[in-house]
């Protein structure tokens, strides 16, 4: 099993969230984060005052996935949040060593 | 004697709660451009000055500023009116009611109206010390700063001898003459100048002006603007104490100056920063509302919006000082009150138009210079006696209880340390469910998953 993690731009969730459901991924969680790569932050203004902010706002989307499955989680990820500009984010894949689901208690692939 | 005036009444209280609502709403204007740690603090700053001074005013504030005065048009009697005894006299109902009057008013109308200058006055000040002000220090200074500083001011500016010569006022109102409608010196340059003494003797916040303070929700700053300018209405067509042509006049210069002092503000920031901000239009619409403050009966709707132009733009400049001389005025009180307070004043002494309500001609009206100097002298001499009296009462009050919190409460947010309470809940982490709060017994059998499955509380 592998855990796929994204930071994507905000705005590109939705078709993030569409192409995985397409694929047939089934759950995912969101969180709102923030950070920085090559794309740096910005400078606000505030009565003349400037103010970097460093960190610009992503969204971090991880979804649990069947070997079988990842590289295609990873591929419809990239493919959605691209935009071609910079700051467009990273996918990164992690090995998962068991799941369990809270509910049943049911144990590896039958718990994604 | 003038008689009682329905209409006159009718205004002057509708007009008192009008102004009394600009002091929640400058506690909003504050409250926004602090840091959301501090949020609290800084409304509550505000709102201990309408329970503190509320109540001094009624005790002998009032009497300190429209007594009769003791002596050189410096102070009124303050035994006179203590607890407002001698203004409640009389009969109330019947054919022919027969209390104290002012004016056209019943005294406590004024005595009410009054009330509500005292407290926006005191409020202003604790925009200069956000973050870092113990709450109690806050009402300790607040209180004496109202005795010695506010109430006598008030009558200097504000109490006009009676026609007959049995009340005698204040010496800028009647001896100087300077104009000052609504309260440009006493209010304004009043405020902006303690709030200057008081963030110089409290010091600068932790790590300004290194560190990133940003506000943290223009949102409520620009409710705050709004409901300042609504309230303020009040507060300048109020000062007419009637409901007249003065009052509709000051009305017209309460929206035009304050509109031209938007524009500028907002012309400013797109030639010097690149954008026009929400924080700017808010800081414009105040720096507008204080300059024409003392302007509104004096000055012609065109000289209105001249003096509303030339403020706006000079504030938007002036609010750079504290970074050059280095002084932690945290939300401008200097920058938009004292120099918004001074501009307005002084620009009368060119602005004045002989057509308006106030019958002055200024320099530009061929008035010569002799407004101008009485506009001068009447601002100098409220800056230097508040200046210097608020520098003693902030440095009296620092050694007899201490005035700041320690670095570890200004770090971890003065909301928490001095009330004990945070101003925003986000976190369904924290409160209202969640971790630390007690849960229902799940009884379910696996299998089964309500529908509200993922939403529980």
């Amino acid at each position: 099993m592998k855990l796929i993690t994204a930071i994507v731009k905000p705005f590109v969730l939705e078709d993030v969230k569409a192409a995985l459901e397409q694929i047939g991924v089934l759950g995912m969680t969101v969180s709102e984060v923030q950070g920085y790569g090559r794309q740096k932050g910005h400078t606000e203004v505030y009565r003349g005052a400037e103010y970097s902010v460093d960190f610009v706002p992503k969204v971090r989307v991880e979804v649990l996935a069947d070997d079988t499955l990842a590289d295609k989680v990873v591929d419809a990820v990239v493919e959605a949040a691209r935009t071609g500009k910079i700051g467009d984010g990273k996918v990164w894949v992690t090995p998962v060593e068991t799941v369990v689901r809270v509910r049943t208690g049911e144990r590896g692939a039958d718990a994604i | 004697m003038d008689a009682l005036n329905n209409g006159d009444t009718a205004w002057m209280l509708a007009s008192t709660a009008l102004v009394l609502l600009m002091t929640p709403g400058l506690a909003l204007f504050y409250g926004g451009m602090v840091r959301s740690k501090s949020v609290l603090n800084m409304m509550m700053m505000s709102l201990g000055a309408m329970g503190l001074i509320g109540v001094l005013w009624v005790l002998y504030g009032y009497s300190m500023a429209f007594g009769n005065d003791v002596g050189s048009g410096l102070l009124g009697n303050p035994a006179e009116n203590a607890g407002l005894q001698g203004l409640f006299v009389g009969t109330y109902t019947g054919d022919s009611p027969d209390y104290p009057l002012s004016g056209s008013i019943p005294a406590l109308a004024f005595v009410g109206f009054q009330a509500t200058f005292a407290i926006i006055t005191v409020a202003l000040i604790s925009g200069a010390v956000a973050d870092r002000m113990r709450f109690g220090p806050w009402l300790l200074f607040a209180g004496i700063w109202a005795t010695i500083v506010y109430f006598p001011v008030a009558h200097w500016v504000f109490a006009f001898s009676s026609a007959d010569g049995s009340v005698v006022g204040g010496w800028i109102a009647n001896d100087l003459k300077a104009i000052d409608f609504a309260g440009g010196t006493a209010v304004h340059i009043n405020a902006g100048v303690a709030a200057l003494a008081l963030a110089i003797v409290i010091g600068k916040r932790r790590g300004w002006p290194r560190e990133a303070m940003r506000p943290h929700n223009l949102t409520l700053v620009m409710l705050g603007a709004g409901l300042l300018w609504f309230g303020w209405f009040g507060f300048n067509a109020g000062s007419a104490l009637g409901a007249n042509g003065t009052a509709a006049f000051a009305l017209v210069n309460t929206i035009v100056a304050t509109s031209a002092a938007m524009l500028a503000w907002l012309l400013v920031e797109r030639i010097r920063d690149g954008k026009p901000t929400s924080l700017g239009a808010a800081s414009g619409i105040v720096a507008g509302l204080v300059a024409i403050t003392p302007a509104c009966s004096s000055v012609s709707p065109l000289g209105g919006i001249a003096i509303g132009g030339i403020t706006g733009a000079l504030c938007a400049l002036a609010v750079g000082l504290k970074y050059r001389f280095g002084y932690d005025d945290s939300l401008d009180v200097v920058g938009v009150h004292l120099v918004g307070g001074l501009a307005g004043t002084v620009l009368i002494g060119f602005f004045a138009d002989p057509g308006s309500p106030a019958a002055v001609a200024g320099l530009f009206y061929g008035g010569g210079v002799d407004q101008l100097w009485r506009q001068v002298v009447g601002a100098l001499a409220v800056l230097l006696y508040s200046g210097i009296v608020t520098a003693i009462i902030a440095l009296l009050v620092k050694a007899a209880i201490g005035l700041r919190v320690t670095p570890e409460a200004e770090a971890t947010g003065i909301d928490e340390t001095e009330h004990a309470e945070t101003g925003y809940d986000f976190s369904s982490l924290r409160g209202g469910g969640g971790l630390g709060t007690a849960r229902p017994p799940v009884t379910r059998t696996p299998g089964q998953v309500p529908a509200t499955a993922g939403k529980e509380s």
